[in-house]
């Protein structure tokens, strides 16, 4: 054990396989941690590449008008997080200098554009699929991977605000979609249990705002809608979420319009990875020098 | 009271159905109550009897029914029962 490495966070910084920016939650990845991510990317393909999804990748950005339809601001406006920008005239411009070198706020000046921070790799897809019309017969399939954000500063290097999530999206009927489900609550077991972590499957909610929120999250528990899979990190009580398996029945086929080839609404359901979370439940488990981690696990992720 | 209650769903539900329809015991979610119109209506709930559900009360039993949300009113509200 080194003697910088006091919390995990600090040996993350001293081993250089995260890097301090000043701010919680965003960091710097080395080669070294970019390829434990890369590699368990291609253990997740190495389980569901063969079931022939549509590879689909989006930028950590999306469509402000489709963000505030699809419903995320009621249920997670602390979350959620928007982009602004100048757009002003050489007055404006030399307002914006003069409050700056002052010390003083300049961000006031600045404009909402028409693009947010995508919360989770699936929410620029639903309305992509809307447009392609009513689904085949089987529904369809996808293959999803992006750097995500979430308005959470936490000393904590497993909740990061820019964190990189793959999600394999299935959209069908509701046979179907928690058949999908099942297959990869089943598959996460097998293929978190290759890496040698402790871990747990629970049923779980996602953290609604405000006493609403309450009542969003106890009606998604009672109809166990949400299963994570928990992997101590930072606490053995409060184990991190690396996985999760959501069942959304029809929120998102009636809120865009995706219908079945039989014209009844779609059901969707996604299993999400926490790719940061996963490399660093390793990290956690296996120790700050991957050439050291057993040989199972690197057999695994290196073959 | 399940007069009141019955208004405000029709204001909140949202149901595909006409509330007149519905029987004091029949499942509001069946009839196509969703969680986010189950939120609306529990705030409007609240304004209309002036009561806020306690935190064991939020879920999805509770609003499950005519007669269900009677009985959280009545319980947490007796006074409110008799309106
Ligand atoms: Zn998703």
């Amino acid at each position: 054990m080194c003697e910088n490495c006091t919390t995990f966070r600090k040996g993350l910084f001293a081993h250089r396989l995260l890097i301090e920016t000043g701010v919680d939650g965003l960091y710097g990845r080395s080669g070294v941690f970019e390829d434990v991510i890369q590699r368990f990317d291609n253990l997740i393909t190495s389980f569901g590449g063969g079931d022939g999804a549509d590879v689909v990748r989006f930028p950590p950005g999306m469509n402000r008008a489709l963000f505030e339809k699809s419903g995320y601001l009621k249920s997670f406006p602390n979350l959620a997080g928007t982009i602004h920008a100048f757009n002003g005239n050489d007055k404006a411009h030399a307002d914006l200098l003069e409050k700056l070198f002052a010390g003083e706020d300049w961000t006031e000046g600045q404009e909402a554009t028409d693009i947010v921070l995508a919360p989770a790799a699936c929410y620029p897809l639903y309305p992509t699929v809307a447009q392609l019309g009513p689904l085949p017969e089987g529904g369809r399939l996808y293959d999803l991977q992006s750097y995500c954000f979430r308005r959470e500063p936490s000393q904590d290097p497993a909740r990061q605000q820019f964190f990189r999530m793959r999600e394999y999206v299935r959209i069908g009927s509701p046979e179907e979609v928690t058949e999908f489900r099942q297959t990869w609550l089943d598959r996460g077991r097998e293929l978190i249990g290759k890496l040698g972590v402790p871990f747990d499957v629970d049923v779980a909610n996602d953290p609604f705002f405000g006493r609403a929120g309450r009542m969003l999250a106890n009606n998604q528990r009672d109809q166990r809608l949400k299963f994570e899979l928990l992997v101590p990190i930072e606490s053995v009580e409060k184990p991190t979420a690396c996985l999760s398996f959501n069942y959304h029945q029809d929120h998102f086929g009636t809120l865009w319009g995706i219908s079945q080839h039989n014209g009844e609404t779609a059901h969707t359901a996604c299993v999400g990875f926490g790719m940061e979370r996963v490399a660093l439940a390793l990290f956690k488990h296996h120790g700050f020098e991957v050439d050291k981690w057993p040989s199972p696990v690197r057999k695994a992720l290196w073959g | 009271m399940k007069v009141i209650i019955r208004k405000l769903i029709e204001q909140h539900g949202r149901l595909p159905v006409a509330i007149a329809t519905l029987s004091d015991d029949q499942d509001l979610y069946a009839t196509g109550l969703t969680s986010f119109a189950a939120v609306q209506l529990m705030l409007g709930l609240e304004e209309a009897f002036d009561v806020e559900f306690p935190e064991r009360m939020l879920n999805r039993k509770s609003f499950a029914s005519i007669d269900a949300i009677a009985s959280c009113i009545a319980e947490i509200a007796p006074q409110k029962a008799v309106a």
